[in-house]
C-alpha cells in the first residue's frame, strides 16, 4: 500500500467562516494524501473540522466560507480554483458523495430508478434507456432485491437500509475516483451498519475506488480504515495507519479518544473520558488547542504549536511528548494494554 | 453493585402497548413483556429502531393506558392510582431523561426556571431563597456551576444541556430514571463524561436506571442486568456480562457480531451473524423461560433443550 500513489494532495489548507460573532478559523493549515485505492478514515468531534475539510473537496462550502491559504490537487488541478461549471463536472463523477442521513439525501418526489440514471445521463451523456438499463444493473449491485419492479418506487418505500443503499449506487453509479462517505452509516441500526459497511468493501474493490471516510465512531474505522487522520480543532492531531493510530497511538487526544469509548471488555468503574469541551474557534488557543483537556500538556504546549514529529514512515504526531526533551510519559493504562496486545499478537 | 437480593422497585408484566387498536394499521409496538428491575441496579434495554423499547420506557412512566398487561411500581399498578396526590408522587418517582438535549430544553426559559418547574410544581421549595439554593446546588451535582443558572439554553453546548437535563430529573428526588438514549447525540469524549457522572449519582442516590440505548458497548459497560428487544418482543434477559459472553437467542448473537469494536485485528476477523426472524412467527407458542439461574430466553417447549446445550457447548 505504501507504493500507491496520490490520487488527491490537500496542502495547507485553512479556511474561515465569517460569522456575526467573529471569524470561526475551521480549518487550520491541513495536509493530507489519499491514495488510489484506500481508504482514509478521518475522525474528530463534532466541530473538528472533518465535514468542512471534504465540503471543500466537493466545492460545496457556504457562501461564508474563507479559503484562507493552500490547495487541493486533483487530476492535475487545483479544485481551489475551479469555477462552478468545472465543479459540477467533478461533482457526482469522478468525486462522490454518501451523506449521513438516507432519509433527506433522496429527492422524495422522483422514482429511484430516474436517481441513479440521472448521473449517468448528465455525466457520460447517456441515452434514457441506457441509463435506466444501467442503473438497474447498479441496484442489483447494491443488493435491492427484486430490482426490475422496484425500480419505479419512490424513496418512501424503502427502509433507512434500503435506501442509504440507494444513496451508494447513485454515488458509485460514475464510478468515480473518490467517494467521499461523511458518517453513512450513523443513522442506521448497528445491523444494518455492518452491512451497509460491508457492501462498501466490496465494491470499492470492485470499481477501485478511494474512500475519505468521516465518522465519530472509532469501531467503524478500525473495520474500514486503511489510514486514520484525527482532527481536532480545525487541524490534524496525529495520522497514520489503522494499526498504528490503534495499537501505537501518540497523541494524548487519541488518547483520549480511545479511552472514553468502552470495549466489549471494559470493566474499569469510572470511564476515562476527556474532561472539558472542544476550543471555541472564534479564537483559537495558542499552542496546542488540546492543552486546557490534557493532563499530559507540557509548559511548551500553551506558548507554541507543536509540529509534526515522525514516528515511522507512515506515522506522524503533532504533540510536544515526542520532543527529545520532552519528560517520559506513560500512556493511560487502556492505551499501554492496547500497545502490549499488538506486540503479543505481531509476535505470535 | 447489583444487590441480587434487592426489592423489585418496578414490574413489568405481560405488557402490552398497541396502537390504532382494531384498525387495520394496528401496531404492536410492545407485545406482552414482562421483566422486573430492582432497587438500585441499572436494566438496560436494547433493540434496533422499532423494537419497542422507548414506547416500553414511556409506558412505564405512564404516558400511556397500557393494552394490557400491568406495570407496577414499588407495590402499586400505575394504571390504578386512586388519588391525585398518589399520582403527582409516581411522577416525582420516575423521571426521563431524553435523547436530544436540544430538543428536550425550552429554549425560552432560563437554566434555572427549567430546572426548578418541578420543584415548583410540587411546592418542594419554602421561598425563592430556597429555590435558587436548591437549583445552584442541583447545578453543582451535575457539574456546572451556579453562574449558569441565569443563561439560556442556546448558550451550552450538547454535554452540558444534557447535563442540564438530569439536573431537572434530580429535582424533584426521584427514585427511578428511564434514560432514553442520553448519550447517543453527544460527541464520543463527552459521551464519557456523562456515563461517569450518571453512575456516580446513582451511588451517591441510590437511583434504579433504566438505560435504553443501542450502543451495545455503553450499555454492556454501565448496565447490571440487560434485555434485548426485537419487533416489540423481549427475546432474551440476562445479566451484563453473562450475555455478552453467551448470548442465546440467535437475534441477539446477530446484534453482538454486528457492533463494531475499535479494534482492527478484531475487525479484521469479524464474522456477522444474520438472523431470520420469519422464525418467530412460525405460530409457535413461546415464553422466556429460565435457561440458567437469571438467564432469559424466549423459546418455544421444544426449544428449550436446544437453548440448554447451547449454553454449555
Amino acid at each position: 500500500m505504501e507504493n500507491k500513489e496520490n490520487i488527491l494532495e490537500v496542502r495547507n489548507l485553512s479556511i474561515n467562516f465569517k460569522t456575526y460573532a467573529g471569524t470561526v478559523q475551521a480549518i487550520r493549515d491541513i495536509s493530507f494524501d489519499l491514495k488510489k485505492g484506500e481508504t482514509l478514515a478521518i475522525v474528530g468531534e463534532s466541530g473538528s473540522g472533518k465535514s468542512v475539510t471534504t465540503r471543500s473537496i466537493m466545492g460545496l462550502n457556504a457562501a461564508n466560507a474563507d479559503v484562507v491559504d493552500g490547495s487541493i490537487e486533483f487530476d492535475g488541478q487545483d479544485i481551489l480554483k475551479l469555477d462552478e461549471k468545472e465543479l459540477s463536472k467533478l461533482r457526482g463523477s469522478k468525486i462522490a458523495e454518501i451523506f449521513q442521513d438516507p432519509m433527506t439525501s433522496l429527492d422524495p418526489t422522483m422514482k429511484i430508478g430516474r436517481q441513479v440514471a440521472e448521473p449517468l445521463m448528465i455525466h457520460q451523456g447517456l441515452s434514457k434507456e441506457k441509463a435506466m438499463a444501467k442503473a438497474l444493473e447498479m441496484l442489483k449491485l447494491v443488493g435491492i432485491t427484486n430490482a426490475e419492479e422496484r425500480i419505479n418506487d419512490y424513496p418512501y418505500q424503502f427502509s433507512g437500509g434500503m435506501r442509504q443503499r440507494i444513496v451508494i449506487a447513485i454515488a458509485l453509479v460514475n464510478y468515480p475516483e473518490i467517494l467521499i462517505a461523511d458518517e453513512p452509516t450513523t443513522a442506521l441500526d448497528v445491523t444494518i451498519q455492518a452491512k451497509i459497511l460491508e457492501l462498501m468493501k466490496e465494491l470499492q474493490t470492485k470499481i477501485n475506488t478511494s474512500i475519505i471516510f468521516i465518522t465519530h465512531d472509532l469501531g467503524v474505522v478500525a473495520g474500514m480504515a486503511d489510514r486514520v487522520a484525527v482532527m481536532y480543532a480545525g487541524k490534524i492531531v496525529e495520522y497514520g495507519t489503522v494499526d498504528e493510530i490503534f495499537y501505537n497511538p501518540k497523541h494524548p487526544y487519541t488518547w483520549g479518544l480511545l479511552g472514553s469509548m468502552p470495549t466489549l471488555d471494559t470493566d474499569e468503574d469510572v470511564l476515562p473520558s476527556i474532561p472539558g469541551t472542544p476550543p471555541d474557534l472564534l479564537e483559537p488557543p495558542v499552542g496546542d488547542a488540546f492543552a486546557a483537556r490534557n493532563k499530559y500538556a507540557l509548559k511548551i504546549d500553551t506558548i507554541e504549536q507543536p509540529p509534526f514529529f515522525k514516528v515511522s514512515d507512515t506515522h506522524y504526531a503533532a504533540t510536544w511528548l515526542l520532543d527529545d526533551r520532552a519528560p517520559k510519559v506513560t500512556p493511560p493504562a487502556d492505551i499501554v494494554k492496547r500497545q502490549e496486545h499488538f506486540k503479543n499478537t505481531k509476535q505470535g | 453493585m447489583l444487590d441480587k437480593d434487592a426489592p423489585k422497585i418496578l414490574e413489568v408484566k405481560n405488557l402490552k402497548q398497541y396502537f390504532n387498536v382494531g384498525r387495520k394499521d394496528e401496531v404492536r409496538a410492545v407485545d406482552d413483556i414482562t421483566f422486573n428491575v430492582h432497587e438500585g441496579e441499572t436494566f438496560g434495554l436494547v433493540g434496533e429502531s422499532g423494537s419497542g423499547k422507548t414506547t416500553t420506557g414511556r409506558a412505564i412512566s405512564h404516558l400511556y393506558e397500557p393494552t394490557g398487561g400491568e406495570i407496577i411500581f414499588e407495590g402499586k399498578d400505575v394504571s390504578k392510582l386512586k388519588t391525585k396526590k398518589d399520582e403527582k408522587e409516581f411522577r416525582s418517582d420516575i423521571q426521563t431523561i431524553f435523547q436530544d438535549p436540544y430538543a428536550s430544553l425550552n429554549p425560552r426559559m432560563k437554566v434555572k426556571d427549567i430546572i426548578a418547574e418541578g420543584i415548583d410544581i410540587n411546592h418542594l421549595a419554602k421561598d425563592k431563597a430556597d429555590r435558587d439554593a436548591q437549583v445552584e446546588e442541583l447545578l453543582e451535582t451535575v457539574g456546572l456551576n451556579k453562574e449558569h443558572a441565569n443563561r439560556y439554553p442556546h448558550e451550552f453546548s450538547g454535554g452540558q444541556r444534557q447535563r442540564i437535563g438530569i439536573a431537572r430529573a434530580l429535582a424533584v428526588k426521584p427514585k427511578f430514571i428511564i434514560a432514553d438514549e442520553p448519550i447517543s447525540a453527544l460527541d464520543v469524549s463527552i459521551q464519557a463524561q456523562v456515563v461517569n457522572l450518571l453512575k456516580d449519582l446513582q451511588k451517591k442516590r441510590k437511583l434504579t436506571y433504566l438505560f435504553i440505548a443501542h450502543d451495545l458497548s455503553m450499555v454492556k459497560y454501565i448496565s447490571d442486568r440487560i434485555g434485548v428487544m426485537h419487533y416489540g418482543r423481549m427475546l432474551e434477559i440476562a445479566d451484563a456480562d453473562e450475555l455478552y459472553a453467551h448470548p442465546l437467542h440467535d437475534y441477539t448473537r446477530s446484534l453482538l457480531s454486528a457492533v463494531p469494536v475499535p479494534d482492527p485485528e478484531f475487525e479484521r476477523q469479524r464474522e456477522i451473524v444474520d438472523y431470520d426472524a420469519s422464525v418467530e412467527s412460525d405460530g409457535k407458542q413461546r415464553k422466556l423461560v429460565e435457561i440458567a439461574p437469571n438467564h432469559y430466553v424466549r423459546a418455544a417447549d421444544d426449544e428449550i433443550q436446544m437453548y440448554k446445550d447451547r449454553l454449555n457447548s
